[in-house]
């Protein structure tokens, strides 16, 4: 079994420093947004945990492309892992966005294009997950997750892209805004770096959590070998 | 026509073939024995282009696997435990299928042809569904001659037949085993076994332990072979 | 017994030209949606199944949503259940198709064939979706009768043939994989619907146009929408089906 390495020791603790300035500036390094209160905070994490919830699809369905291509098994380790973190991040940013959505669009809940393909991207996640639960054999497994995985991964956009033609609320904050959309606001440079700085620490937790999972999976995978070796 | 070298298949972590080797004449009819788990079905859905070696070489009839799977595919036929019939067509509706998937010619009358073959003329236009185990086996014999074939891969065909029905099923094997084909039979069953093959490998743990010629062995000696081999492993 | 006669019955030779060689693409897709259209004609197993089913839907909706008179011709509403109908009859019938092929190993069967597996999607899906029309134009007649409202309306017709189209060339890919699973009778609709909801969000739109009569400029983005996504779509089943079948 192999050790532990280095760097990822390192990024463990980088990760955990980055998380807790993240958390203090965007409780007090950040300032206190006019309209909307101390409830725009959530923004921070909300956002971030968004974009590693799609860094997990799109992860997945590269995973997929080139497990389908090489049909080597580590590429199937990699792509589960990617759903697996997604699903937790998606999910933590739907919650926060509904504890957001409560005082300002005055509801936890709207079919908001991006509300519904951020619900869309969980059903995906989830039928994903019960798809390899039902399927014994490891290599037929993942070969279907692949294909699902690049199947849903094209879904997804087109979704978001469906349900953009109907009118959004949803604020849209990085880009151009729409004037009409409750709840916009314009950035201070303090919370943009806070936001950017949310990002990074996000993105940290994200290849943090990858790479334990993907050698929690090889593990599995050696344990599993040495099983079949004393069986023998 | 058929040969195959260090074939290792897996199954994930699990391996099933492990580093076979095995080679089959024209005109020859090879009995792989060995019990369940061995590997048997494993390496006939692989020779059938049905599952990708994960090493190794397999050449059919001058062709490789799987890359040239599509001419391999021309030149076999496979009888599996499974009919692969549809029991919503009739005999004639589901070899007219199969004739025209494989794009075999003159199909009307082949296919009379082969129904007489198989001793199902007269009911060829009943519906499949309708057919006992050991007719269904016997047009699943005639889809699988319907291109004349060189190979054929006989995957425990007497599954689920009485004496009567399999010794039926036999008179058909034997016939259209002939005429210089080629044909690889899985089975458990050593007695079926001894009466069609001309050459017996054992089969044990994903390799071929032993292999023995029709005309070296005594008929009784037949159960002792197989059992000194199975130790081998 | 007979002899076998000296005439070779061997199909053609590979190397053949192009041509000879799409020929035989859909010969075998031919031969496919054939056999999964006699059979069924046949049998009629799976249209009656999916007939009965759209007819349960409609009086489900019925006292559901306990319709009165004005809403039910509402055009939101009308195209909201009607596909609600079409996609819950797809999906049995598609699980059906593919556990046909999957129960007997009928699909080793076809695996075994010298096609290219892309000839076995496609007749497929084209059957699947001869079989998904026929149930669709046995319903829009009792939903107009039932419901008093007039839906044969060329527009109409087209999105249902475009919607179809989309929907029937995901489902078969994810249907052969969902019978392929311990899990199959339940995979299918939670594999399929996540996947699929663009194509039933642009067919629900555009049909609500066409039957509240828009303007062609308000409902041709739709039209287009589904165009794309039944490209998308098709030409992505077929680059992965390979992989669902194969082992």
């Amino acid at each position: 079994m192999d050790s532990k390495p280095r760097l990822l020791t390192i990024i463990d603790i980088v990760t955990v420093v980055l998380l807790l300035i993240a958390t203090y500036m965007v409780f007090f390094y950040a300032p206190q947004e006019a309209v909307m209160g101390d409830v725009q905070r959530v923004f921070y994490f909300h956002v971030a945990a968004g974009w590693v919830g799609m860094l997990g699809f799109i992860g997945a369905a590269v995973a997929g492309i080139i497990y389908l291509i090489k049909k080597d098994r580590k590429w199937d380790i990699v792509g589960l892992a990617a759903v697996e973190i997604g699903i937790v991040f998606i999910f933590i940013n739907i919650v926060t966005g509904s504890i957001w959505a409560r005082p300002i669009w005055n509801t936890w809940w709207t079919w908001d294009p991006r509300l519904t393909t951020a619900t869309v991207m969980l059903l995906i996640y989830f039928a994903y997950l019960m798809l390899r639960q039902g399927i014994e054999d490891p290599d037929r497994r993942a070969r279907f997750a692949a294909v699902y995985a690049i199947v849903g991964s094209l879904s997804v956009p087109l979704t978001y892209f469906s349900a953009r033609i109907f009118r959004t609320i949803h604020p849209i904050v990085i880009g151009s805004g729409d004037p009409n959309a409750t709840g916009s606001f314009d950035m201070t440079p303090m919370m943009l770096q806070t936001f950017m700085f949310g990002l990074l620490t996000f993105t940290f937790i994200f290849i943090d959590l990858f790479w334990h999972r993907i050698r929690l999976g090889r593990k599995a995978d050696q344990i599993e070998q040495l099983r079949l070796k004393t069986m023998e | 026509m058929i040969k195959v070298r260090k074939l290792v298949k897996r199954f994930g972590l699990k391996t099933v073939l492990r580093g076979m080797d095995f080679h089959a004449d024209q005109g020859e009819f090879v009995a792989l024995l060995g019990p369940n788990g061995a590997g048997k079905t494993t390496f006939l859905r692989i020779l059938a282009s049905l599952s990708r070696p994960s090493m190794g070489r397999v050449n059919i009839a001058g062709y490789r696997l799987p890359d040239q799977a599509s001419a391999v595919r021309r030149r076999l036929g496979v009888v599996s435990h499974q009919p692969l019939l549809y029991g919503d067509l009739t005999a004639e509706e589901n070899l007219r299928f199969y004739g025209r998937m494989y794009g075999v010619r003159d199909l009307q009358s082949r296919v009379a042809e082969v129904l007489e073959l198989v001793g199902l003329t007269p009911r060829r236009r009943d519906l499949v569904r309708t057919y006992s185990r050991g007719m269904q086996q016997r047009l699943a014999i005639g889809r699988a001659v319907l291109h004349d074939p060189d190979v054929m891969l006989f995957d425990e065909p007497h599954t689920g037949l009485d004496q009567d029905a399999s010794a039926m099923l036999d008179t058909v094997l034997r016939e259209v085993a002939a005429r210089g084909r080629t044909v690889v039979m899985t089975s458990h069953d050593l007695a079926r076994a001894a009466d069609l093959a001309s050459r017996f490998d054992v089969i044990s743990r994903g390799v071929i332990t032993a292999s023995v010629k029709r005309d070296e062995i005594e008929p009784n000696n037949l159960l002792a072979f197989y059992r000194q081999a199975l130790q081998v492993a | 017994m007979t002899i076998e006669s000296e005439s070779s019955y061997l199909p053609e030779e590979q190397g053949t030209p192009a041509a000879s060689k799409v020929a035989g693409f859909l010969r075998a897709m031919g031969a496919v949606v054939w056999k999964d259209l006699s059979a069924e004609l046949r049998s009629r197993e799976l249209l009656s199944a999916m007939l009965i089913f759209a007819l349960l839907v409609i009086l489900i909706f019925n006292f559901a949503l306990d319709l009165d008179p004005a809403t039910r011709r509402e055009p939101t509403i009308t195209a909201g259940v009607l596909w609600v109908i079409f996609v819950f009859a797809g999906t049995l019938g598609l699980n059906r198709s593919m556990a046909i092929e999957k129960d007997r190993g009928c699909l080793d069967g076809l695996l075994l064939a010298p096609v290219d597996r892309s000839a076995i999607y496609f007749g497929k899906a084209l059957g699947n979706l001869v079989f998904m029309l026929m149930v669709e134009f046995i319903v829009l007649p009792i939903y107009s009768l039932l419901y008093n409202v007039n839906l044969f309306n060329p527009g109409l017709l087209l999105v249902i043939l475009l919607g179809s189209i989309g929907y029937v060339a995901v489902g078969t890919l994810l249907a052969t994989m969902a019978v392929q699973a311990r899990t199959r009778d339940i995979l299918l609709p939670i594999l399929l619907f996540p996947v699929v909801l663009p194509v039933i969000l642009a067919a629900v739109k555009a049909s609500t146009g066409f039957l509240d009569g828009s303007e062609m400029d308000v409902i041709r983005p739709w039209i287009n929408l589904l165009i794309a996504y039944d490209i998308i779509f098709s030409a992505v089943a077929f680059m992965v089906f390979d992989y669902v079948v194969e082992e």
